[in-house]
């Protein structure tokens, strides 16, 4: 039996003027297990805090109720105060009497009766308390960082500067990722390499950071503070380390049959490759899907010119296990696929391009060499539509519901640098909307508008129609005129909706990060908690979380760094102690708790059972009490009640609801 | 049923299973047993015709924990149920030996007796691999005879179909028996006022003894212990004060089953007092199927029980009790 | 108890429901403590039982008040799409739908169940929502139905 103390607070006023305090008192002494009871003008005064310290030794008391305002007010300070005087934190309950009672009743009588019961919930309960205590956990003082693309970098570099040790996994062989490839940037319109390339530098220089290129990452176990990463290290066939990056190889190899990734398949590439000039590491990697050498045994033209004697045909993918205190997923996006989009011809007309196949034209290291010219005869096009929304904003399942929100932004800067360079060039954007939130950014698109004489016309287009002459008739709606517009257009750039990288729901499985309908990576609070995934020790950076700009993106880079730099500066880790516990003897190993928990702190191992009449070997759920956030969704689940939640036991509610419907 | 007896004999002798979980013959010939052989001589006894109804699913969980293994001789509809109960981790596919049985429907002595025929003494006609539809029963009083399909258990009339779920081999024809529209009787309930659904229930449930064989017989109910014996939630009395619990037990027994439950009937079919149990079952089963989609559990190993899944638009509580 | 109770009809007192209210820990028992400190009344009928989400509510507690006499029980929890542990309040969702379609099922009025989502923000809408649920449980009067399933024949 419990030797419970009850504390009724007269919060000055607050709860004396409604509610008989000492009748709550009196009545309190009445309470199974209840040795001693007194009431306060301000329990939460040190004072007040003193009698329950006082109380609590002088009584030996092993539980404790406070009769006072909300928990989320003073809960954690009576802890506290409990802890402070040598009982267990988790031994004392509050009954809420301010907020839930004497604050929204008039009446003397029904307030105090009201106050009676939930006193008489909370002794209840806490007669069924047990004393919980914190678990540590370690942390391993090194950060993963999934994806190496600015979000990447940037994070990678912040938490490196701040001291950590850093590994970057990119999947393709350079790290870069889609900024690489823009020609310029909104609203400055510098160029994107320029300020690109620098960090890539920064960070492949960085002694505290590793980037592991043309890798992926396998397998992900542990919990917060003490993952364990499989990395597979894809056969690159160069030796990394003996290569100079002279680039002979690839002037020299004879396949070159192979579209260029880095140029959205607009030009062809060797067979060995770097995807590009400024590519970091500046190593080749041989495409072995095209190498002559791997496809029929013969060539070895690389091998022979390589001055650094790098080639290495028999190299192998190799696997490797690292151990982490935080991941952050920052795998980017992709252009959606324009399949389901017959109607704007884009796999009919080479003239009909994405608006990335454009930065590609437009930049210098592109396909034509950064001269605007249509890639069906190579003349420079007169007339220009752009289609905003393609995919976006849509309601139909052929696209996504969600605005991909840099098209508006980067639509204007197309329009604006083509006007620049080729000022007779007439240049049409369909829009639904223009939406310009973003520092300078409607500034911008005025600039567009009114300075380079863009024609905008709010509407969508229903056709594009290749012509006999090579032209393209484009059928829209201009609403606001309320007419039908047809224009001949040389080409025609589709601003096609951005959706998550496909290799992310993959990851998050790993990862047990949850992903929303659209499949980008869900933050464990859409307001409050933007770069941190529901999983402990998970954060997010970049266009996985949502679709966002270059400056957004960095931002929040560097707020998971931040993130992840205050997880690291830990030494241990606190547990919250309310988490779930299976009982083994009860456990059918069903997995239906697994299945629920939003954490994957559940798992199922065999173990020696033992019990009354029981010894064998049994499949029981174990909760991983650093990943258990405590929610009890797997207590419901579980079918025998087997499964339980400290701090919210089914007995304890149980007993409150009796204590209710007395 | 010579060919199954004669092929479970040489799955004992040639070494492929340690013991066969079949039917033995009981007292008189429509009361035959759920029983495990270990040997050929042991055999003797087994017998498969339309009594055996009995699902032996449930009784894999205890043969997983034996050496070597079982051979199971499993009806379509029970597949369902040895399916959920993989899902569920609680047989060793690897240690089960599964015979797909040949089934035409089963049948049930209580509806022969309903029809008017008492002293039993022997019925023929029962074979699984017969064809014949009408049964021949030899009583104290001389020869009657009935419909096969009027014997029938109530669940064959809402049959699963003829479709083995999983199997190692078949052994005999199936039947899909289906003559009856499986929501019709949650569906007539429904469409009564509140008032008499709840007399209708008080009625059949004062009549529960809390004798606890809906919960041995449900495959799905394979807790090792059951909550209501547990002291997690101060509910574990049998005998109770409050016959509240009686009523609680049984919608919290379908609660528990509701995504896992496979139909198989064997709650209705086993309860003493004749309660209908599982209209309770079939009531979750027809809500998941309007709210969430058809879902048919045990169907495969794989699917998401609907109460562990969900989806951002789901239908609200109050949505679905008002807007019906 | 049962004594208690005749006594208690025997006085001829006015009859006061029992209403039990689960509230999540993150929206909806802030919810109620913001009802509070907005002076926003609802009838002290209603007894709150914090847990840490909607989804912690077993069938068995929600049974286990009926038993006990309650005449009503509600559920809060947070918006769908805003619960703290992400997805608690959808298995809620299904759980509280399967069972209340059940209870009404048996014929148990259907309006002494409810699920309510309450943000933190949300104190205008608790107290509505409980002044709102109490009136309707005062108009269902006292819960014989289920109280009619205590007694055996």
């Amino acid at each position: 039996m419990q030797r419970i103390g009850v504390f009724v607070c007269h919060c000055g006023s607050n709860i004396a003027a409604t509610v008989d305090v000492k009748r709550v008192v009196e009545c309190a002494r009445l309470e199974p297990g209840v040795v001693f009871a007194e009431d306060y003008q301000y329990m939460c005064s040190e004072a007040g805090q003193m009698k329950i310290a006082d109380a609590i030794k002088r009584e030996g008391l092993t539980g404790v109720v406070v009769c006072s305002c909300s928990p989320r007010m003073h809960e954690a300070t009576f802890r506290k105060c409990a802890e402070g005087a040598g009982l267990n934190p988790y031994m004392l309950e509050i009954a809420n009497i301010r907020e839930q009672c004497s604050w929204i009743h008039k009446d003397m009588e029904t307030a105090t009766e009201k106050a009676v019961v939930l006193m008489r919930a909370a002794v209840a309960k806490v007669n069924l308390n047990v004393p919980l205590k914190s678990g540590e956990s370690r942390v391993t003082k090194r950060a993963l960082v999934i994806g190496g693309g600015i979000a990447g970098i940037q994070t990678a570099l912040d938490i490196a500067e701040a001291g950590y040790e850093v590994d970057i996994v990119e999947k393709t062989p350079s790290i870069g990722g889609r900024m690489a490839q823009l020609d310029k940037t909104f609203p400055t319109l510098d160029c994107s390499a320029c300020i690109l390339t620098p960090k890539m530098v920064e960070a492949a220089a960085h002694e505290k950071i590793r980037i592991f290129t043309y890798s992926e990452v396998e397998k992900v176990t542990g919990f917060v503070g003490d993952f364990t990463v499989d990395i597979r290290k894809k056969a690159r066939s160069v030796d990394i380390d003996k290569c100079t990056g002279c680039g002979v190889c690839q002037e020299k190899c004879p396949s070159k049959t192979a579209k260029s990734e880095f140029n959205r398949g607009l030009s062809k590439r060797s067979a060995i490759y770097t995807p590009f000039a400024q590519a970091v590491p500046n190593v080749p990697v041989i495409d072995r899907e095209h190498c002559i050498k791997f496809k029929t045994g013969k060539c070895g033209v690389c091998s022979k010119v390589c001055p650094a004697g790098a080639i290495d045909y028999e190299m192998r993918d190799e696997i490797i296990t690292e151990k982490y205190g935080a991941i952050v997923a920052a795998t980017g996006f992709d252009m959606i696929s324009l399949d389901k989009y017959d109607e704007y011809a884009y796999k009919k007309s080479p003239d009909v391009i994405t608006s990335l196949e454009l930065e590609r034209i437009m930049n210098a290291a592109g396909p034509t060499g950064g001269h605007l010219e249509r890639l069906s005869d190579g003349k420079p096009p007169k007339n220009i539509v752009f289609i905003q929304c393609v995919g976006s904003r849509c309601a139909d399942k052929r696209g996504k519901s969600y605005c991909s929100k840099i098209c508006c932004m980067y639509t204007a800067k197309h329009a604006m640098l083509i006007r620049d360079k080729y000022p007779d060039t007439n240049v049409t954007v369909f829009y639904i909307d223009v939406r310009t939130p973003g520092k300078n950014f409607d500034e911008f698109y005025r600039r567009a508008v009114e300075e380079y004489h863009v024609n905008y016309i709010k509407g969508q287009v229903g056709k594009v129609l290749p012509q006999p002459d090579g032209t393209l008739l484009v059928q829209g709606a201009d609403i606001i005129d309320g007419r039908q517009v047809l224009i001949n257009a040389d080409m025609v750039v589709l601003a096609a909706a951005i959706e998550p990288d496909p290799t992310a729901r993959k990851l998050a499985t790993m990862l047990t990060a949850s992903i929303d309908t659209n499949g980008f990576l869900t933050e464990a609070h859409p307001k409050l908690r933007p770069v941190e995934s529901p999983t402990a020790g998970i954060f997010l950076s970049g266009v996985c979380q949502g679709p966002k700009d270059i400056p957004e993106t960095v931002s929040q880079a560097g707020a998971a760094a931040v993130k992840v730099i205050g997880l690291l500066s830990k030494d241990k880790l606190l547990t919250n102690p309310c988490t779930a516990k299976a009982d083994e003897l009860m456990c059918n190993g069903c997995s239906a708790c697994a299945n629920v928990c939003p954490y994957g702190a559940i798992s199922y191992e065999d173990r020696e059972v033992r019990g009354i009449g029981v010894r064998e070997v049994r499949r029981v759920a174990v909760v991983n009490g650093a990943l258990c956030q405590g929610c009890g969704a797997c207590t419901v689940a579980c079918p025998s009640g087997a499964m339980d939640l400290f701090g919210f036991s089914n007995r304890q509610i149980t007993a409150e609801v009796d204590a209710i419907c007395r | 049923m010579q060919e199954l007896k004669k092929r479970l004999c040489e799955l004992l002798s040639d070494g492929t299973v340690a013991r066969v979980l079949g039917w033995r013959r009981g007292e008189t010939s429509f009361d035959p047993e759920p029983a495990f052989f270990g040997s050929a001589e042991e055999l003797s006894d087994f017998v498969y015709d339309g009594f055996c109804g009995a699902n032996l699913s449930k009784m894999m969980i205890e043969a997983a924990r034996l050496e070597g293994k079982t051979a199971v001789c499993l009806k379509p509809c029970d597949t369902y149920s040895y399916n959920q109960l993989i899902k569920e981790h609680r047989v060793d596919r690897e240690k089960t030996y599964i015979i797909g049985v040949g089934c035409r429907g089963k049948l049930d002595i209580d509806k022969i007796r309903a029809l008017g025929i008492k002293g039993i003494l022997s019925i023929s006609g029962t074979e699984c691999d017969g064809d014949g539809d009408t049964l021949l029963i030899k009583t104290v009083y001389g020869d009657k005879s009935c419909k096969y399909a009027d014997a029938m258990l109530s669940r064959c009339h809402v049959c699963r179909g003829k479709e083995h779920k999983i199997y190692d081999e078949i052994i005999g024809e199936s039947r899909d028996t289906t003559d009856g529209d499986r929501f019709s009787e949650v569906e007539k309930l429904e469409a009564m006022a509140p008032r008499e659904r709840f007399e209708f229930f008080r009625r059949e449930l004062s009549r529960c003894i809390r004798c606890n064989a809906c919960r041995n017989v449900c495959p799905a109910c394979s807790c090792r212990k059951c909550v209501f014996d547990s002291n997690n939630f101060d509910s574990a009395q049998k005998a109770n004060v409050d016959p509240f619990e009686e009523k609680m037990f049984h919608i919290i027994r379908a609660f528990h089953v509701a995504g896992r439950c496979t139909d198989c009937g064997e709650c209705s079919r086993v309860c003493p007092e004749n309660i209908p149990l599982h209209l309770f079952n079939r009531k979750f089963i027809k809500d998941i199927n309007t709210f969430y989609g058809e879902y048919t559990a045990g169907e495969d190993a794989e699917a998401k029980c609907p109460l562990t899944d969900f989806d951002f638009g789901d239908a609200e509580p109050g949505d679905v009790t008002s807007g019906r | 108890m049962q004594i208690e109770k005749t006594a208690h009809a025997a006085e001829n007192k006015e009859w006061k429901p029992m209403i039990v209210a689960f509230c999540c820990n993150w929206c909806s028992y802030a919810g109620a403590d913001l009802a509070g400190s907005s002076r926003l009344s609802y009838p002290a009928d209603v007894k709150i039982i914090r847990v840490p989400c909607s989804c912690r509510v077993n069938p068995m507690f929600i049974l286990r008040a009926f038993e006990r006499g309650a005449d009503g029980v509600i559920i809060c929890g947070c918006h769908p799409g805003d619960c703290h542990y992400t997805t608690g309040n959808y298995y809620t969702r299904r759980r509280m739908a399967l069972l209340f379609s059940m209870l009404d099922f048996i014929g148990v009025e259907n309006g002494r169940t409810r699920v309510e989502w309450v943000s933190a923000a949300e104190g205008a809408k608790f107290s509505a929502t409980m002044n709102e649920f109490t009136a309707k449980i005062r108009s269902l009067g006292e819960n014989v139905r289920l109280g009619d399933l205590r007694c055996r024949n």
